[in-house]
């Protein structure tokens, strides 16, 4: 199966990017794809490369980074979700007149066609929010 | 129908205004409209809510988003369900609700109306119908 | 066509779980998460309605977030099973589409 993945939800104050963590490990681990994940609301926050959790907690950014780049997962975040929350790549800082940008490696910032397009090409589209 | 059109349903079960997830998810519908695909929202619990016409919302200082929902028809999105009992639960009816139309193209562009009360057994019907669900 | 219904909210915090119970249909299955597990609780103001749609309605809950959450997998109410998240894969393979109440 080829599994979507959307997350809606920010990291630490709410579960759902833990979850759909677990999910998408459980789900490649038996053998399915994760072709794409897809940041929304505040979810677009879990690409933020400036996280600095404590040292004995789970590093939430640092999970996804390495588990896209382990098994090819497109982990996109939200445009104009990303925009309203302070979330901006390079281009974006650039553009925008900011003097920073913020996302961590292995996110990149698109339109929410990609949503769409994610729901027309997997098998099963799963939510973890709120 | 052309293959690969799925049939989308956008659920929606929040207020508006004291979260985002209104807004949002209609962001959704508006992109999502240039995919061509066989689209339906549904609106249930306090969802229903987001439908209320008079919406004034000078006084809070956000955007009145709830004029969006009339352009739905222009994209093409004309399948809007309601549901009754959270209606009812709510102490609302039809009329508390903005009118919502579309021009049906197969009927000589005759105005119809885009939201269509149905009852919880109705909505869940609907809701098992789908190919994708996104949920707000 | 079967849906599998994910519910990740308490049901003593917010009505997701009874709307849910209220809308799946007879061969889905409604899987509880996170704080979703709240409701396979035997004793609790809902369980007599979860009790009752288990019948027509595989009613599932994921055994981590029990575990989490100090809840004794034998207190569960009659009928309800748990997984793992291996097994909430398998569910939503199983079925044809996956909706979360949230």
């Amino acid at each position: 199966m080829k599994f979507g993945v959307m997350i809606s939800e920010g990291p630490y104050t709410h579960q759902a990017s833990d979850t759909a963590y677990n999910f998408v490990k459980a789900a490649l681990d038996g053998g399915h794809e994760v072709p794409r994940v897809f940041f929304y609301h505040d979810g677009v926050n879990v690409g933020t490369r400036l996280s600095v959790p404590p040292q004995d907690e789970r590093n939430i950014q640092k999970q996804w980074t390495e588990l896209a780049a382990e098994h090819d997962v497109d982990l996109v975040i939200c445009i104009a979700a990303a925009q309203r929350r302070g979330m901006l790549d390079e281009n974006e800082a650039g553009r925008q007149g900011k003097d920073a940008h913020n996302i961590a490696d292995g996110f990149r910032i698109s339109g929410l066609g990609q949503l769409i397009e994610m729901g027309i090409q997997t098998d099963r589209l799963m939510t973890f929010g709120d | 129908m052309e293959e690969n059109v799925k049939k989308f349903l956008y659920v929606n079960r929040k207020a508006p205004y004291g979260t985002i997830y209104a807004l949002e998810s209609l962001e959704v519908v508006l992109i999502g409209a240039a995919f061509d695909q066989d689209v339906s929202l549904a609106f249930l619990d306090d969802g229903v809510f987001q439908l209320v016409k008079g919406q004034d919302t000078k006084g809070i200082g956000v955007k009145n988003f709830s004029p969006t929902f009339r352009a739905l028809g222009d994209y093409e999105v004309t399948k809007l369900y309601v549901e009754k009992e959270s209606l009812e639960e709510r102490g609302l009816t039809a009329d508390d609700l903005q009118d919502i139309m579309y021009e049906d193209e197969d009927d000589d562009w005759a105005e119809k109306p885009s939201v269509k009360i149905v009852s919880r057994s109705e909505m869940a019907d609907v809701m098992s119908g789908q190919d994708v669900v996104l949920s707000f | 066509m079967s849906t599998l219904h994910t519910v990740n909210k308490s049901p003593f915090a917010t009505p997701a779980l009874q709307s849910c119970l209220n809308h799946a249909k007879d061969g889905d299955a409604i899987l509880m998460i996170e704080d979703g597990v709240y409701g396979a609780a035997t004793g609790t103001g809902i369980a007599d309605a979860v009790a009752a749609k288990s019948a027509a309605v595989k009613i599932v809950v994921l055994g981590p977030d029990l575990a989490a959450r100090g809840i004794d997998a034998g207190r569960m109410i009659d009928g309800i099973s748990s997984v793992d998240y291996a097994g909430f894969v398998d569910l939503a393979t199983q079925h044809d589409v996956t909706q979360a109440w949230l």
